[in-house]
C-alpha cells in the first residue's frame, strides 16, 4: 500500500477526517464553546458529513441511537463541554444498557484549565465512566487518530456500546502531522471469545433430549446480523420461539413458531411455558428481571443452554448449564447441523392453547373493542393494516409500548426500536428521526403517549428543519399510563401526579408547520392512519384513547412468570 | 455458595487516566466497600496490578471478577482465596523519640516485633513492620498505651501461587497482530 504525505492539519479537521474513514455521514449534536473549532471543520466538510441539529444534545444521542439500531452503523453525537456533555448522558446509559453502537463526542475547555473549574467544565469521564463500554480523554491533537479509531472500533465490535471521547478545545487547534489507521485490535480486549465446539456439541445433545424445548431470543440475533441463521435453527429445530422486548422483529411476526413475546407485559403462554418448558434456548438475551420475574421461580425446572457474546452474562442471572460462548452468527451455524428437527405437536397446542385463552380475555378487546372509548391497541392494528407490517415502530416507555410491542406486526429485523433496558421517557422522537435517517426508504412510526412525548417534544423542530418524514402517533390518556396502572393495582388508586393537563397536540405541531390531527372516535381512526402513512412529509397524529385503560397480561413486580395475570 | 469470603481480586490493566475510576465504579454500583487496594507496576512492563480485597460470596466475587474484566483496558483479572496467594501488608508507627529512652518496655516490643527502624529524629522515630494483618495489628495496639503519634498500613500486595499467563495473553495478541 502506498503511504500517503502526511497532511499537517488541526485536531479539529482530524477529528472530521477520522469520522469520514469510518465511514460516517451523519452526525448528530449542538455546538457549544468548547467544541466550535470541530463545527467549524464540519461547516467546512458539510458536503462530505451531514450534520443534524436536534434541539437538546438528549435528543442528539437518541438519534444516534435510531439512526444505530435501523441502519446497524454506528451513531454519532457530538455536544460542547459542560452542560452539553451532561444532556447526552441519559442517551449514553440507555446505549449502554441496550447494546447501541454510538460514539459521542464532547469539546472540553483547555487543558490547562482543567480542574480550575471553567466556564461550562464538568468532569464528564467521571460522570459518564459507569455508563459508558470505554472512554478517553485527549488533550493533545497526536492523540485523536488512535484513540478516534479505537472509539469505533470499541463501539461496534464484540457487545456494541457507547464511546465517549472528551477533547480539550486547545487539542482542536493545534496542529499535526495527521495519518489514519483503522483499530483491528486492542491488546486488553477480546471483543468475541472464541467459539468453543465442545460446548456446541454439548447444546446439542441437550437440546435432542428435550421433549419441550424453548427458545428465547434477544436483541444479540439482530446486533449479530444472524437472523437468517436464526430463522434456520428454528426451522431446522422445529423449536418454539420467543422474544425479549429487544429482540422483536428478528423473526417476522407471523411466522409460525413464533409464539410471542416473554416479560411483564409479554404474551400469556411464553411466561407460563418458561416454567414447563425441559431446556431455555436462550440466544443473544441477558436475562433482565423484566423477564425473569422472580429468579427464585424463574425456569427451575430447565436446563438452560445460553448462546451469548458477552462471558459476564453467563450465569449472571440464571444459571447457565450449557453456555455456549461466541458470535451467535457463528454458533447458530455450528450449532444447527447437530440438531434433530422435531415435530412437538403437543407441546406447540399448549402454546396455542395459551393464545387462545389470550387472544378471548385480553387480545380481542384491545385491538377489536367494542367499548366506546378508543384503545391503543386498535390504533397499532390499524398501523400495521397500512404498512403491512414493513414499518420501523419506535417507541417511547410505558402502556403504548408494551402495547405497540404486543401487537405491531413485523416482516422484517431491525423493524422494532425501543428503550428497554432504561425505560427511557423521552426517547421515540428523536429516536424516530435517526431510525428514519438510517432506512430512508422505509416508513418510521413512532408511537409515544403524551407523557414521554412532552419530554423531548422539541424535536419538533428537528423534524421540522430536516422535514424527516416521520409519523408521530400520541396516544393520548392524559395520564401517565403506566404508573397510573400500578397506582391503581398496587396502590388502592392513589393517582398522585399522574394525571397531566396537556395542551392542544395539533395546535404545537401545526406550529411546526407539520401536518396534524386529532382522533377522537373510532370510525375517524382507520382513515387518519391510512391518511398519515400515504403522507410523504411529516405527520402527526394524536388518538385519544381511553383514559383508565390497563395492560394485561402483567407480572406483579417480584412475582414469579407463572403467576402472570390476565386482568 | 452463599458463605462471605475475603477474597484478592488481582486486575492486570494498561496504565490509563480513569481506569481506577472505572474499576472502583464496578463496586460502587454494587455498595460494597474495598478491605483494601493497592496499585502498582507489575512484572510486565507497562502493564499495572490493582490488588484489591473484599468479603463477599463466591457468587458475588465471580461476577464481579466478569465485570472488571469486561473492561476494555483490562487484560485480566482474577480472584483468589487467601490460601491461593501469599500476601503481605505493610504499616508505619510514628511515636515520640523521647519514649525510646523513657519506656524501656518500647525497646522490647519493638525487638520482639521484627519491626525495622526507619527514621529516628530528636522528635519522634518511624518504625516500619511488614506482615500478615495480625501482626501489624498486635504491634499497633502493643505501641498504643505510649502514644503514637501517626500510624499507617498499605492495602494488602499479594502474588498467587498459580501462575497468572498475563505474558501469554499479550504475546498471542502480539502475534495474531503481526501474523
Amino acid at each position: 500500500m502506498e503511504k500517503q504525505p502526511p497532511l499537517h492539519i488541526s485536531g479539529a479537521e482530524a477529528v472530521i477526517r477520522c469520522l469520514l474513514a469510518e465511514g460516517a455521514d451523519l452526525i448528530y449534536g449542538y455546538p457549544g464553546g468548547a467544541i466550535m473549532p470541530i463545527y467549524d471543520e464540519l461547516y467546512k466538510f458539510s458536503d462530505q458529513l451531514r450534520h443534524v441539529l436536534t434541539r437538546h444534545e438528549q435528543g442528539a444521542t437518541h438519534a444516534a441511537q435510531g439512526f444505530a439500531r435501523t441502519s446497524g452503523k454506528v451513531g454519532i453525537a457530538m455536544a460542547t463541554s459542560g452542560p452539553g456533555a451532561t444532556n447526552l448522558v441519559t442517551g449514553i446509559a440507555d446505549a449502554q444498557i441496550d447494546s447501541t453502537p454510538m460514539v459521542c463526542i464532547t469539546g472540553q475547555v483547555a487543558s490547562h484549565l482543567l480542574g480550575s473549574d471553567a466556564f461550562q467544565e464538568t468532569d464528564i469521564i467521571g460522570i459518564s465512566t459507569p455508563v459508558t463500554k470505554w472512554n478517553y480523554q485527549i488533550t493533545k491533537a497526536s492523540e485523536i487518530p488512535e484513540i478516534m479509531a479505537k472509539a469505533f472500533y470499541v463501539a461496534s465490535s464484540g457487545r456494541p456500546g457507547p464511546v465517549l471521547i472528551d477533547i480539550t478545545k486547545d487539542a482542536q487547534f493545534e496542529m499535526f502531522d495527521f495519518s489514519y489507521e483503522k483499530c483491528k485490535g486492542v491488546r486488553s480486549y477480546q471483543p468475541i471469545p472464541q467459539l468453543q465446539l465442545n460446548q456446541v456439541e454439548a447444546a446439542a445433545k441437550a437440546i435432542n433430549v428435550a421433549k419441550k424445548p424453548m427458545i428465547v431470543w434477544g436483541q444479540g440475533v439482530i446486533l449479530g446480523e444472524a437472523e437468517e441463521e436464526f430463522k434456520n435453527f428454528v426451522e431446522s429445530s422445529g423449536i418454539p420461539a420467543v422474544w425479549t422486548i429487544l429482540g422483536l422483529s428478528a423473526l417476522p411476526t407471523k411466522h409460525p413458531l413464533n409464539m410471542g413475546m416473554v416479560g411483564m407485559h409479554g404474551n400469556y403462554g411464553p411466561n407460563l411455558l418458561t416454567n414447563e418448558c425441559d431446556v431455555l434456548i436462550a440466544i443473544g438475551m441477558r436475562f433482565d428481571d423484566r423477564v425473569t420475574g422472580n429468579l427464585a421461580t424463574y425456569a427451575k425446572q430447565a436446563k438452560v443452554v445460553h448462546l451469548e457474546i458477552d462471558p459476564a452474562e453467563i450465569s449472571k442471572n440464571v444459571h447457565a448449564h450449557y453456555p455456549v460462548l461466541g458470535d451467535c452468527k457463528k454458533s447458530l451455524s455450528a450449532l444447527t447441523p447437530l440438531v434433530e428437527y422435531k415435530e412437538l405437536t403437543n407441546w406447540k397446542a399448549e402454546f396455542a392453547a395459551h393464545m387462545a385463552t389470550e387472544f378471548d380475555k385480553v387480545i380481542k378487546g384491545d385491538i377489536q373493542p367494542t367499548k366506546e372509548g378508543l384503545t391503543m391497541g386498535e390504533a397499532i392494528a390499524s398501523i400495521n393494516k397500512h404498512t403491512g407490517g414493513d414499518a420501523v415502530i419506535v417507541t417511547d416507555v410505558g402502556q403504548h409500548q408494551m402495547v405497540a410491542c404486543r401487537y405491531a406486526e413485523f416482516i422484517r429485523s431491525k423493524s422494532s426500536v425501543t428503550s428497554g433496558g432504561l425505560g427511557t421517557m423521552g426517547f421515540a422522537l428523536p429516536a424516530a428521526i435517526g431510525a428514519k435517517m438510517g432506512a430512508h426508504d422505509r416508513h418510521v412510526v413512532a408511537v409515544i403517549g403524551d407523557g414521554g412525548y412532552q419530554m423531548t417534544i422539541q424535536e419538533l423542530g428537528t423534524i421540522f428543519q430536516t422535514g424527516t418524514a416521520v409519523k408521530i402517533v400520541v396516544l393520548n390518556n392524559d395520564y401517565l399510563g403506566m404508573v397510573r396502572q400500578w397506582q391503581q393495582l398496587f396502590f388502592d388508586k392513589r393517582y398522585a401526579s399522574t394525571e397531566m393537563t396537556n395542551p392542544d397536540f395539533v395546535i404545537i405541531a401545526k406550529g411546526y408547520n407539520i401536518d396534524a390531527k386529532r382522533v377522537t372516535k373510532r370510525e375517524e381512526l382507520d382513515q387518519a392512519v391510512g391518511e398519515m402513512i400515504a403522507s410523504d412529509k411529516p405527520y402527526f397524529l394524536e388518538v385519544c384513547v381511553e383514559k383508565e385503560d390497563n395492560v394485561f397480561p402483567m407480572i406483579p413486580t417480584g412475582a414469579s412468570v407463572s403467576d402472570i395475570r390476565l386482568q | 455458595m452463599s458463605d462471605i469470603n475475603r477474597y484478592t481480586i488481582s486486575i492486570y490493566t494498561e496504565n490509563n487516566v480513569g481506569l481506577l475510576n472505572r474499576v472502583s465504579a464496578i463496586f460502587l454500583k454494587r455498595h460494597i466497600n474495598f478491605l483494601s487496594f493497592s496499585t502498582s507496576q507489575s512484572e510486565i512492563p507497562n502493564v499495572f496490578r490493582f490488588v484489591i480485597v473484599v468479603k463477599v460470596t463466591e457468587d458475588k466475587i465471580i461476577k464481579l471478577v466478569q465485570q472488571i474484566e469486561k473492561q476494555i483496558d483490562v487484560i485480566k483479572a482474577f480472584y483468589h482465596t487467601d490460601e491461593e496467594t501469599i500476601f503481605q501488608e505493610s504499616a508505619l508507627y510514628k511515636v515520640k523519640s523521647s519514649y525510646l529512652f523513657e519506656e524501656r518496655q518500647i525497646q522490647n516490643i519493638i525487638k520482639d516485633s521484627h519491626a525495622n527502624i526507619v527514621t529516628v529524629s530528636p522528635e519522634f522515630f518511624v518504625i516500619e513492620k511488614t506482615g500478615f494483618r495480625h501482626e501489624t495489628e498486635k504491634l499497633r495496639e502493643d505501641l498504643a498505651p505510649y502514644g503514637l503519634l501517626q500510624f499507617v498500613r498499605s492495602g494488602r500486595i499479594s502474588v498467587t501461587k498459580a501462575p497468572m499467563g498475563i505474558s501469554e495473553i499479550l504475546n498471542n495478541f502480539n502475534n495474531q497482530n503481526n501474523g
